[in-house]
């Protein structure tokens, strides 16, 4: 094999008889931080410490981030927009190659890109790599203020200090829904709209994301991903993001290929 | 120079001998089988002295054992389900005396060891590993008894009530959880991978 096809073969995308995505409605989003705050509760983020680490390391945990975006015009032209940020879940991740100990991949029916805490060693390539900034590394030990350790949801594990941690599109809802199914005679590959729901999906108090599998007809993300006004992030990269926003202005589906750099 | 000694027993032969080979094996093989594992693992007794064997009389393991209609794992019943018998005492042993006044007069939950628990990153799926699925495919005729299939990762019931539960004193985790070559090795055969949902997905067992 030359490196040429080796590097062909790391870079095909797998095929997935399911695929899960997200679609956010960009002109639909306030950026009022409920799924920021629905996903740390559900993820086991700790709360955010009151003192900064005094090592300088200011970095905000948080797997769904959100991003202010404007036109760059003076009134009366001046337009905002908001832009949730989870991990993209592309197709041809950069972020799995780059592990130096297989602790991120993307090889499970669904097409969710793991981060397995156990396994990472905090080498941080991965967050080299990733062109969203998807990814978060605990440079402390996460704290959880004394009564509030009660809130930790056996669901997902509490991540140590030194590895990195990121959006797993609430895997373990996943999970939960293909046990429902399987205790009920359905077919884990053909669960219902809305069976499986991230926590920020579920918490947007507008409606601005849809979750669901891009492949299914059934489901409205298939529509909606496939709308004229649908894009994805940095397109020209070729990551094929399984995330894909939607909005009827132009600057900001412009903004979304980083035109304005 | 002055000549080497070659008297038979002197410290040159005992060691051409192997002698020092066969002494280190012996002492090697002690360490391993008695030594390390009464340093490693401390022995811990069960809060209750509940024996299946009084209870699988009348009772079918999932009466006590079963599925959810969400699909998750009814474990370990409450001392409230416990209850509707023992309210009021079964039989004359000491161990159920105990049992009574400890926990369901005083309405505690028994904090039972789970000598499969694992650790906390595990996911792992009752729904996925049950009778009716492994029976779907003409396969694995041999577990219509439910007991046939929880023994392949559990110790059998009537082995269960004796067997002591032993703590490693570095991880804190029971000596018969399952390590990942366990669960590993049986989704990687051929026809669960290629018939069944069993997967080699890191985040397949992975939260
Ligand atoms: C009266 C309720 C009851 C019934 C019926 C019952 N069990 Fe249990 N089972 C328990 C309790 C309580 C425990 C926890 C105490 C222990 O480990 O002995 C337990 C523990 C277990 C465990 C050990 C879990 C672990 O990792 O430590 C297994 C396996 C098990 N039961 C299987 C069975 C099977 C198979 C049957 C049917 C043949 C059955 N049980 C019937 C109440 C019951
Ligand atoms: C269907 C009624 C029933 C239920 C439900 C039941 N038991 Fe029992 N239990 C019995 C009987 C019958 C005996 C045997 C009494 C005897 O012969 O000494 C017994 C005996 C015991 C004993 C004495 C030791 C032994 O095993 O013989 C303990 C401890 C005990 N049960 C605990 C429990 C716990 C804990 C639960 C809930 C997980 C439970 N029981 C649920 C009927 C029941
Ligand atoms: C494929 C292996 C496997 C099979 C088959 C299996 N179990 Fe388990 N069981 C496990 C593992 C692994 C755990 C530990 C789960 C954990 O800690 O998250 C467990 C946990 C348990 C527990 C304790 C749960 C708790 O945390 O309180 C009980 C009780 C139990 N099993 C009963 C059964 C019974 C009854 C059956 C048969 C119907 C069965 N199991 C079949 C692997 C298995
Ligand atoms: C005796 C063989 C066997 C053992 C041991 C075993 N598994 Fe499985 N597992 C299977 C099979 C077969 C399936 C597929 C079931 C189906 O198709 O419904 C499966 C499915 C699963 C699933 C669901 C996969 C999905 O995509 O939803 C999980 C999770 C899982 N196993 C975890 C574990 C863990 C963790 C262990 C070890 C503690 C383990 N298994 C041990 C045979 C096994
Ligand atoms: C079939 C289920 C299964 C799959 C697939 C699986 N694991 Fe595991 N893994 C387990 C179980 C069960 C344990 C806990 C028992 C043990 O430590 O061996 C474990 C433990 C681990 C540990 C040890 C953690 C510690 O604290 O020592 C690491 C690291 C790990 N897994 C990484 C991975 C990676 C990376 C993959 C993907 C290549 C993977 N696992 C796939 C079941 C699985």
């Amino acid at each position: 094999m030359s490196l040429f096809q080796l590097n062909t073969a790391a870079m095909r995308t797998k095929d997935f008889k399911i695929k899960w995505g997200m679609v956010i409605d960009i002109d639909k989003c306030t950026g009022c931080g409920a799924c920021m705050v629905a996903c740390q509760a559900e993820n086991n983020l700790a709360p955010e410490a009151e003192a900064p680490p005094s090592d300088g390391g200011d970095e905000f945990m948080s797997w769904i981030r959100i991003y202010e975006l404007s036109n760059r015009k003076a009134f009366p032209h001046h337009d905002l927009a908001y832009l949730p940020l989870p991990c993209q879940h592309c197709a041809t991740p950069f972020c799995t190659g780059v592990c130096p100990v297989s602790a991120t991949e993307k090889t499970e029916e669904g097409g969710i890109v793991s981060q397995i805490y156990a396994r990472c060693t905090g080498c941080r390539y991965c967050m080299a790599a990733c062109p969203y900034h998807a990814r978060s590394f605990n440079r402390v030990a996460p704290v959880w203020p004394a009564g509030l350790d009660k809130i930790i949801s056996p669901d997902v594990s509490t991540r140590p200090r030194g590895v990195v941690e990121k959006c797993s599109f609430c895997h373990h809802r996943f999970m939960q829904a293909k046990n429902a199914a399987r205790n009920n005679a359905h077919s884990i590959y053909e669960l219902e709209d809305g069976d499986y729901n991230p926590a920020c999906a579920e918490s947007c108090p507008n409606g601005a994301i849809a979750f669901g599998d891009l492949l299914n007809k059934k489901h409205r993300v298939y529509a909606l991903s496939r709308a004229k006004n649908a894009f994805r992030l940095l397109e020209r990269l070729n990551a094929k993001p399984q995330v894909y926003y939607t909005s009827s202005r132009d600057w900001v589906r412009r903004a979304g290929d980083n035109h304005h750099a | 120079m002055p000549r080497r000694s070659l008297k038979p027993c002197g410290a040159a032969w005992c060691i051409s001998s192997g002698a020092p080979f066969v002494l280190g094996l012996i002492a090697a093989l002690i360490m391993c089988w008695w030594i390390i594992p009464a340093v490693f693992f401390v022995q811990k007794e069960q809060p209750v002295a509940f024996t299946h064997a009084s209870h699988i009389k009348n009772q079918n393991c999932a009466d006590c054992h079963f599925l959810r209609a969400d699909g998750s794992f009814s474990a370990i019943p409450s001392t409230e389900q416990c209850a509707s018998c023992h309210a009021d005492m079964q039989g004359t042993s000491a161990a159920e005396a105990g049992y009574i006044e400890s926990y369901v007069s005083a309405k505690k939950e028994v904090p039972w060891l789970i000598r499969q628990k694992q650790p906390a990153h595990v996911f792992f799926s009752h729904a996925a590993h049950n009778a009716d699925s492994c029976r779907q495919l003409g396969c694995h005729g041999e577990y219509v008894d439910e007991n046939a299939l929880c023994s392949t990762c559990h110790a059998d019931v009537s082995a269960l009530d004796t067997a002591p539960y032993l703590e490693n004193r570095l991880t804190g985790y029971s000596k018969d959880t399952m390590r990942m070559q366990d669960c590993k090795s049986c989704h990687a055969e051929q026809t669960h991978l290629e018939m069944t949902d069993a997967a080699l997905a890191c985040n397949t067992c992975h939260k």
